[in-house]
């Protein structure tokens, strides 16, 4: 079964070129296993559909089988099964990737209006309601 | 007061079609750039991914000169592209230190053997946790970091001929 | 021949559709013009030629030929008939020619059949529906030629990409353009309503099919991309507010609202301008989500051909015609008297408030979409996902679901709170009772122990409107409302069951090892290599049992495709009454001499059914909604020709 499939990557690199190149690395040992600790985990899975994976396209690490998304969940379980806290590791990686990597925007300069403007609309809708739905005089 | 309201969609439509028309003409720009830019390289220590070079550890880079780390792979296409900005760099005194994301010893020497090894150093990031820690997202970029360790510039993408005086600019600013 | 026909009856029915915008401008200026007999006629000989030209092209798709540039590049000869024929409009070209001919064809439909309004506002609309369709046929005959011919033709189509050869992906773009197509419908009477200030009754009986139509396609569409998305993308997740997602959705929120104010409208004769403005706007989320999708101008995990000049135009036509819209809006408006105050206690008191959370849902999921567009102009870059989706819309969606439970027990007009307070309270206390059941359980969220509060009572709350009534007697369209209501609260409850009751599990297997997942037992019984037209795969044979019952076989696999190389997971799906187990095989897992392992993702997710069970719920009262009311304006014309007829004969006599 091993040869079979060795056969078809390696026509599959022949046939496509250089450009087939595969990574040959097995992925990272926590990419596709879970953490013992059931609480653990949930927390890790928590925070893996939150954080945006680098390398495709508007998908969480936690949706992706790309690389370096199983090396970022590697990262993410290893670190909460260390005991950090979930918003750390989230801060952690902010610091390296800005805003961009995390789908959970928080409060900043950059990023106000997104609260802001629902609170405006809570406010609209408040206003367009009491006026409209105001009891006829 | 009405009629000021009635005005509000189209005006909100309007800075849509302004802020879209804008974004058509710029260039999409898909990279994400490391905010490590002026920071110290956090602390590492990677094994040697072959064997005629010695590993990288976060010691290795706080030696005084200013460096490049390149991180590549064996498995990278855009690497081959730029492995004779490298060569080049390398012949003219630029220390450069390799770091391999996810690769096996024989395919780096293969690699190496093809394309030229301008490495002084590299190591091997199986679990891309070096990358991760100083903000890179991907093969191959290329970042200055000066004789503290402190990163100073990246580059994301192949190096290709006209970035090299650039990058040697960047060096000297950063004390090489 | 057939490409040069195709093109032929493009021009003409562009033409057509200029002589149709000046004969219903200058039959709309000057009362009855000269050319006013001739604007229906001309809006139903387009509708035909465009078809003629759709027709045209899926026949070039059926015979494969080669020489036609779209054909080379998007078909192939050895592919089956259907997934010919769907590639017509599997690719930029032919969806425009798709979008262009439905409109034609709708612009005809209301050309033939609609007899109720003004004849000037009639003009207007069509005129509206023309110049609305020209800026599309010119899109389509100045760049995105589907009949352009190659110099040369070519020797075997490229076109036999395995991954789009799925019924899912063939029917679900035209379901969601026919949703697009159709609201260009609402927005067309909603531009010829504020044209000739007619807004009334008649205006929103006219426009009502037309959305209600509209609607349930997109629901349909929406509904099938959320089930194609879940079993494709091999992770379990079913809706990831992607932009492209978005882009779907809006249109629907805004189609919704569209849907109930017309109802204030038709039944009380209010909300006049607001329905305008949500005729224009629904048409714009339309607009706007094809113009995300082929603009490339966001980031979205769909791949779509990406063209920054064909967003260019889009972006033209988008500005001309809402920005003219809205335009207009601002002038007239004012003169569109809005019509009466409501009591907060009465149908279209709850329908306002329904109107204005679904507007408020609809504002939040534009800013999260576009919100990442505006940063990079200061090159910041930030991405906004679920965490702030789901909370942010909850903070509306909770409240009109819990007003939408009551309000179709309230009377037109005005009613009194303690005639409904029975049901009141029995909905308050199922909700209460579930929630409070939902959290001695163990709390599972907050959002997802609401969801199922809310939806419990919902579901029940949906059919007390039937309640002391003849059932045989209950008019289709209200039948329409209780199944489309009670499809809400179905729907929901799958979303919040598949978000509290999930499990999840992540193993690396030998052949002959056991997983438990909730009340499943999955064992890898073997895996073998498959190998496919381009693609090998290793298939694994896992027999899973239900709650130690007679085990089912399964045949997960992952694919290696060649060309290009691309590794794909087809993951299966064994589907209970209580739920779904998903599992997925990957690659060989890491680590570990001896024996071979491989990575199987397993997911048990009870009642993640409901979720698509209720958008199919939703669409099908929207389809006895769309019954009803047509049958019910059959009638009253039938009615109203036999009055008229008695009238002549009484004049006569």
């Amino acid at each position: 079964m091993r040869w079979f499939l060795r056969i078809a990557i390696a026509l599959a690199a022949a046939v496509s070129g250089p450009l087939a190149a595969q990574q040959s690395l097995p992925p990272a040992p926590l990419a596709y296993e879970q953490l013992p600790d059931a609480e653990q985990e949930a927390q890790a899975q928590a925070l893996m559909e939150t954080l945006r994976c680098l390398k495709c396209q508007s998908q969480s690490i936690a949706d992706s089988d790309a690389p370096m998304a199983g090396d970022m969940r590697h990262q993410v379980r290893t670190r909460i099964a260390a005991g950090e806290d979930p918003e750390a590791i989230r801060a952690w990686l902010v610091a390296r990737y800005g805003d961009y990597v995390s789908y959970a925007p928080t409060v900043s300069e950059t990023t106000w209006p997104l609260f802001a403007i629902p609170g405006l609309l809570i406010l609209i809708a408040g206003m367009i309601l009491w006026r409209r739905l105001r009891k006829q005089a | 007061m009405k009629g000021v309201r009635m005005w509000v969609p189209l005006l909100l439509f309007a800075g849509f079609c302004g802020l879209a028309a804008y974004q058509l003409t710029q260039p999409k720009d898909e990279f994400i750039e490391s905010t490590m830019i002026g920071e110290p390289v956090p602390d590492f220590n990677l094994r040697p991914a072959i064997e005629t070079r010695p590993g990288v550890a976060l010691a290795d880079l706080k030696d005084g000169r200013a460096k490049l780390l390149n991180i590549w792979a064996s498995w990278c296409v855009p690497c081959i592209a730029e492995a004779p900005q490298l060569e080049a760099l390398q012949r003219q005194g630029v220390p450069i230190v390799g770091i391999a994301i996810r690769d096996k010893p024989e395919d780096v020497a293969r690699f190496l053997a093809n394309y030229g090894n301008p490495y002084t150093r590299i190591g091997a990031d199986d679990l891309s946790e070096v990358q991760l820690s100083i903000g890179s997202s991907g093969v191959p970029e290329t970042f200055v970091v000066n004789g503290d360790g402190v990163i100073t510039y990246q580059h994301i993408g192949d190096i290709r001929a006209e970035h090299v005086p650039l990058l040697l600019q960047e060096l000297a600013e950063a004390g090489a | 021949m057939i490409a040069e026909l195709g093109l032929a009856a493009l021009w003409l029915a562009a033409a057509l559709s200029v002589l149709q915008l000046i004969a219903g401008a200058l039959a709309l200026r000057d009362g009855s013009g000269e050319l006013a007999s001739l604007v229906r006629p001309a809006a139903i000989v387009q509708g035909l030629l465009a078809a003629f030209a759709f027709v045209m092209l899926l026949w070039l798709f059926a015979v494969t030929d080669l020489s036609v540039k779209l054909v080379a590049t998007n078909s192939h000869s050895a592919k089956p008939m259907i997934f010919k024929l769907a590639g017509a409009w599997g690719n930029h070209e032919g969806s425009m020619l798709l979008w262009v001919t439905v409109m034609a064809l709708a612009g005809g439909l209301i050309a033939l059949v609609e007899r109720r309004l003004p004849e000037r506002t009639m003009f207007a609309t069509l005129a509206a529906q023309a110049f609305v369709g020209i800026g599309f046929y010119a899109f389509l005959l100045l760049s995105s030629n589907p009949f352009e011919r190659l110099p040369e033709p070519a020797l075997e189509g490229m076109g036999l990409n395995p991954l789009l050869q799925d019924i899912g992906l063939a029917f679900h773009p035209p379901t969601l353009y026919f949703g697009y197509v159709g609201l260009s419908v609402a927005f067309s009477f909603a531009v010829g309503a504020l044209l000739t200030r007619q807004v009334g009754p008649a205006f929103a009986r006219a426009m009502r099919p037309w959305v209600l139509g509209a609607w349930i396609f997109l629901t349909l569409g929406i509904t099938a991309g959320s089930y194609w998305a879940y079993y494709e993308l091999g992770w379990g997740g079913w809706w990831f507010w992607d932009p492209v997602e978005n882009a779907s959705l809006m249109p629907w929120l805004a189609a919704t609202a569209l849907l109930h104010s017309v109802s204030v409208l038709a039944a009380r004769d209010a909300l006049r301008a607001w329905t305008i403005m949500l005729g224009v706007v629904a048409f714009s989320m339309s607009m706007l989500g094809t113009f995300l999708v082929r603009s490339g101008i966001l980031t979205s995990v769909h791949a779509f051909a990406v063209d920054p000049e064909r967003g260019t135009f889009i972006l033209f036509l988008l500005g001309l015609y809402i920005g003219g819209a809205l335009l207009l809006f601002a002038l007239r408006a004012g003169s569109v008297a809005e019509g009466e105050r409501f009591s907060i206690t009465s149908r279209e008191g709850a329908l306002v408030f329904n109107n204005v959370m679904l507007s408020a849902i609809l504002g939040i999921v534009l800013l999260g979409t576009l919100y990442p567009l505006l940063t990079e102009v200061f090159d910041v870059r930030v991405s906004v996902g679920p965490p702030y989706f789901n909370p942010a819309g909850a903070i509306f969606t909770i409240p009109m679901l819990l007003v939408m439970a009551v309000g179709p027990l309230l009377r037109w007009r005005g009613d009194r709170i303690s005639r409904i307070k029975v049901p009141m309270i029995v909905i308050a206390a199922i909700m209460l009772a579930v929630l409070a059941v939902v959290i001695i359980l163990g709390s599972y969220g907050l959002l997802a122990d609401l969801g199922l509060a809310v939806a419990a009572g919902l579901a029940i709350a949906s059919f007390l409107p039937l309640r002391g009534r003849n059932l045989l007697r209950v008019p289709i369209a209200t039948w329409g409302m209780v199944v489309a209501h009670f499809g809400i609260a179905v729907a929901l409850f799958g979303m919040a069951s598949e978000s509290a009751f999930s499990e999840e599990k992540l193993a690396a297997v030998s052949v002959g090892d056991n997983v438990e997942i909730g009340p499943w037992n999955v064992s890898l019984l073997a895996t073998r290599p498959v190998a496919g037209p381009n693609w090998t795969a290793i298939e694994g044979q896992l027999m899973a049992s239900y709650d130690g019952g007679e085990a089912i076989l399964l045949k997960p696999q992952s694919r290696n495709f060649w060309a290009p190389p691309q590794e794909t997971t087809e993951s299966v799906l064994s589907t209970r009454w209580n739920g779904q187990l998903y599992a997925v095989i990957g690659n060989e897992a890491s680590g570990g001499e001896g024996a071979e392992r491989w990575q199987l993702r397993l997911w048990w997710k009870p009642f993640v059914t409901l979720i698509w069970y209720g958008g199919i719920l939703v669409a099908l009262g929207g389809l006895l909604a769309l019954i009803g009311r047509v049958k019910g304006d059959l009638k009253r014309r039938y009615v109203q020709s036999r009055l008229a007829g008695r009238k002549e004969e009484g004049e006569s006599a």
